[in-house]
């Protein structure tokens, strides 16, 4: 599957304390997100990529101290979340 | 009635120039009434006005857009849910007005996303809309029976999150009502848009339109349905091809009798520019015509007695008289009163 | 409509319409001081209507049906003699589905020095009774139902409607107010027994004064003293949850909860009655004011 984050003029983030306040335009939705989401949106946002690709991208960027299995497992239920609220698509 | 000031203002947006504070006051009320205020705001934008209605109409500007994006997003998740089925999915009424780009939509009020598709793939549509997050609306056991058995959609689903309702459609009318509208050619001649979203042919939307009108509610909120009516034949009816080809396609889905009232009405009601052919006739028309300007400057609907009697046309239209009666009797026992 | 009156709460103006007079006249005598609305050079900002169930039931069953420019269609009806809650009720309705010029809250809201209080929580929260006292004791009373935040300036301003009292609180906020400016003892009402307290003069002439929030408290009545401060995230979402029209207002009200929650420190104050938390107020007050 590849992801394909909705494009950032769509998605205002601003943060509040612990937590981002992420307003999407698109569907007049706000959504308070913490830690990793923000991150994954970012990272998803330089273009399209599969997990494997998001992964390498957010490994250059931060410390991941999780196994490669087990950092995939939970990137994948945190996207898949992200395309039931219209934040990310997936393509086959 | 207020709502005849309201067509008229429709029509010649000019006429505000003169008004009054209380003339302003029943326009803006029949208009909320009849959910055309966006409708109005948008055909009196740059005109001038006082203070006090240039800030109703800027609110109401904010809910027009708002109404526009939201549905626009509804369709965008009803295509995402419904995309792995490859069927056909034909949007209907303000959700495809918006979604083309046409007359109608401008400061339309947009509510439920209409959506048809073909009758024997309901169930799988019901199962990945399901799947998506819409649950049932109805808990209510008659209800749910009589709008599988009966209804000409799916008993009203709503998104779990987003609070948002989806009607799904398999055709336009109800099958218990006389015409049998041909549902599977709308869908087999349906316009392509982007995205693997279609919309009706005009002519099928104006079969719609006029179907919705005429033979199937009971003309609450009317006006509305016939400002749509309006809109549709002034952005398309130009040469006289464009209204031969909506009487063939009238007499095809077994609508002609109420295509041709709608087009009169229009033509009554909003000046509408018709081929002299289809204004005979119409004997009943002004009952009609008042049925469907009945609201006040306090924006109530007047004539009680008329209005009854279109809720029980309306319903001697979609169902054979003995199912009235069952159907009647069981929603009044619950409490459930026609007029209120 | 057979009876009518204009009303100017805040920045909305109301045309109230009734089949019947009495709700009429009761809504005249309490909203005396306000400014009057002259329909024939003022468009309303909302009509409510205050009509029979059916139309034929006027004079058989005295049931008001609560009708308008937004309306819920399954509101039950309510008796003849709780006319006046029903005219406030139609008012509210408006407000909380039609109004579209701030974000609105639900909360009630007190002045001091140009400088908000706002008061918000669930029903039985007291944020009612705590403004309807604050009121009486040196604070400008700005609303006990809605505060209404602009989001282009950031200030909040005034709704000050009738402050609705329900059973126990109605004997602790009219103690040493003059009868004029206390409406009928309505009993027997879907939340108990209700009365209508006029705001003072001041919150009267002052209604259309914004004021710059400076605190947000979040009370809970019943409990033992404590108080503690609320994070900027918690605030934001209890003001999405206190806001009927925060959805409707899109981006412009996403932009005013994220600059009102940066800007207002939030409290959450725990109390048991109404002496301890009138003292806990001027104190909180102190720290930030």
């Amino acid at each position: 599957m590849t992801y394909r984050a909705e494009a950032p003029d769509q998605i205002i983030v601003e943060r509040l304390g612990a937590i981002d306040a992420l307003y999407h335009r698109r569907s007049g939705t706000t959504h308070l997100v913490a830690a990793p989401v923000p991150q994954i949106l970012e990272a998803l946002g330089e273009g399209a990529t599969d997990v494997a690709g998001l992964l390498a991208r957010l490994a250059a960027r931060f410390d991941l101290d999780t196994p490669d299995d087990e950092a995939k497992a939970a990137l994948e239920q945190r996207l898949a979340e992200l395309i039931d609220l219209g934040l990310v698509r997936g393509e086959r | 009635m207020s709502a005849a000031l309201l067509a008229e203002t429709l029509i010649d947006p000019g006429l505000v120039t003169r008004f009054d504070a209380p003339t302003w006051t029943a326009l803006l009320t029949a208009a909320r009434a009849e959910r055309l205020l966006g409708t109005i705001a948008d055909k009196l934008d740059g005109l001038a006005m006082p203070p006090d209605v240039a800030a109703i109409l800027a609110d109401t500007r904010v809910d027009a857009r708002r109404d526009r994006q939201q549905a626009l997003w509804e369709i965008d998740r009803a295509m995402v849910a419904l995309a792995p089925l490859d069927c056909p999915v034909v949007l209907l009424k303000g959700s495809a007005f918006a979604a083309a780009g046409l007359l109608a939509a401008q400061g339309r009020a947009i509510g439920d996303l209409d959506i048809l598709v073909p009758r024997d793939r309901l169930d799988e549509v019901e199962a990945a809309l399901r799947g998506a997050g819409w649950e049932w609306v109805k808990p209510d056991p008659y209800d749910e029976a009589y709008y599988r058995r009966w209804m000409h959609e799916l008993p009203p689903l709503i998104h779990v999150e987003r609070d948002r309702m989806i009607d799904v459609h398999h055709t336009i009318l109800p099958l218990t009502a006389r015409p049998r509208p041909d549902a599977a050619a709308m869908i087999a001649d349906a316009m392509p848009l982007a995205n693997g979203i279609s919309v009706l042919r005009i002519d099928d939307m104006l079969c719609h339109a006029a179907a919705h009108l005429i033979a199937d509610g009971d003309m609450a909120g009317g006006l509305r349905n016939l400002w749509d009516i309006h809109c549709l034949l002034i952005e398309h009816g130009e040469d006289q091809s464009f209204w031969n080809g909506l009487d063939a396609r009238s007499r095809h889905h077994q609508l002609r009798a109420p295509m041709r009232r709608a087009v009169r009405l229009s033509h009554r009601i909003f000046g509408t520019e018709v081929p002299k052919d289809w204004l005979g006739g119409g004997v009943l028309d002004g009952l009609f015509a008042a049925r469907l300007l009945t609201r006040t400057s306090w924006g109530q609907e007047a004539r009680p007695f008329l209005r009854l009697g279109f809720y029980f046309r309306s319903h001697l239209l979609r169902m054979p008289p003995l199912m009235l009666a069952r159907h009647l009797w069981t929603k009044w026992r619950k409490g459930y009163r026609p007029i209120g | 409509m057979r009876h009518q009156l204009g009303l100017a709460v805040g920045p909305a103006t109301f045309r109230i319409g009734s089949a019947w007079r009495g709700p009429i006249d009761a809504l005249a005598r309490l909203y005396a001081a306000y400014p009057p609305i002259d329909f024939a050079r003022r468009v309303p900002d909302f009509t409510v209507r205050l009509q029979p169930v059916q139309p034929w039931r006027r004079f058989i069953r005295s049931s008001i049906f609560i009708a308008g420019d937004h309306m819920l269609p399954d509101a039950a009806p309510m008796a003849l003699e709780h006319g006046l809650l029903a005219a406030e009720m139609g008012m509210n309705l408006q407000m909380a589905l039609g109004w579209r010029r701030h974000v609105l809250l639900h909360a009630s809201c007190v002045e001091k020095d140009g400088k908000a209080l706002v008061i918000t929580g669930e029903s039985g929260s007291g944020k009612s009774t705590l403004a309807a006292m604050l009121g009486e004791r040196g604070w400008r009373l700005m609303g006990d139902e809605f505060a209404l935040l602009d989001p282009a300036s950031g200030m909040v301003f005034a709704f000050p409607r009738l402050v609705s009292l329900k059973n126990e609180a109605i004997d602790i906020a009219t103690a040493g107010i003059t009868p004029e400016r206390i409406g009928p003892r309505l009993e027997g009402t879907p939340k108990g027994a209700i009365r209508h307290l006029v705001p003072n003069a001041e919150a009267i002439a002052r209604m259309a004064e914004p004021a710059v929030p400076r605190l947000l408290l979040l009370p809970r009545y019943g409990f033992a003293e404590a108080h503690r401060p609320v994070e900027q995230g918690e605030a934001f979402v209890r003001l999405t949850e206190a806001s009927t029209n925060y959805i409707a207002l899109g981006e412009a009200g996403f932009g005013a909860l994220v600059r009102f929650v940066r800007t207002v420190p939030a409290v959450a104050l725990d109390y048991p009655d109404s002496a301890t938390v009138l003292a806990a107020v001027e104190a909180l007050w102190g720290e930030v004011a």
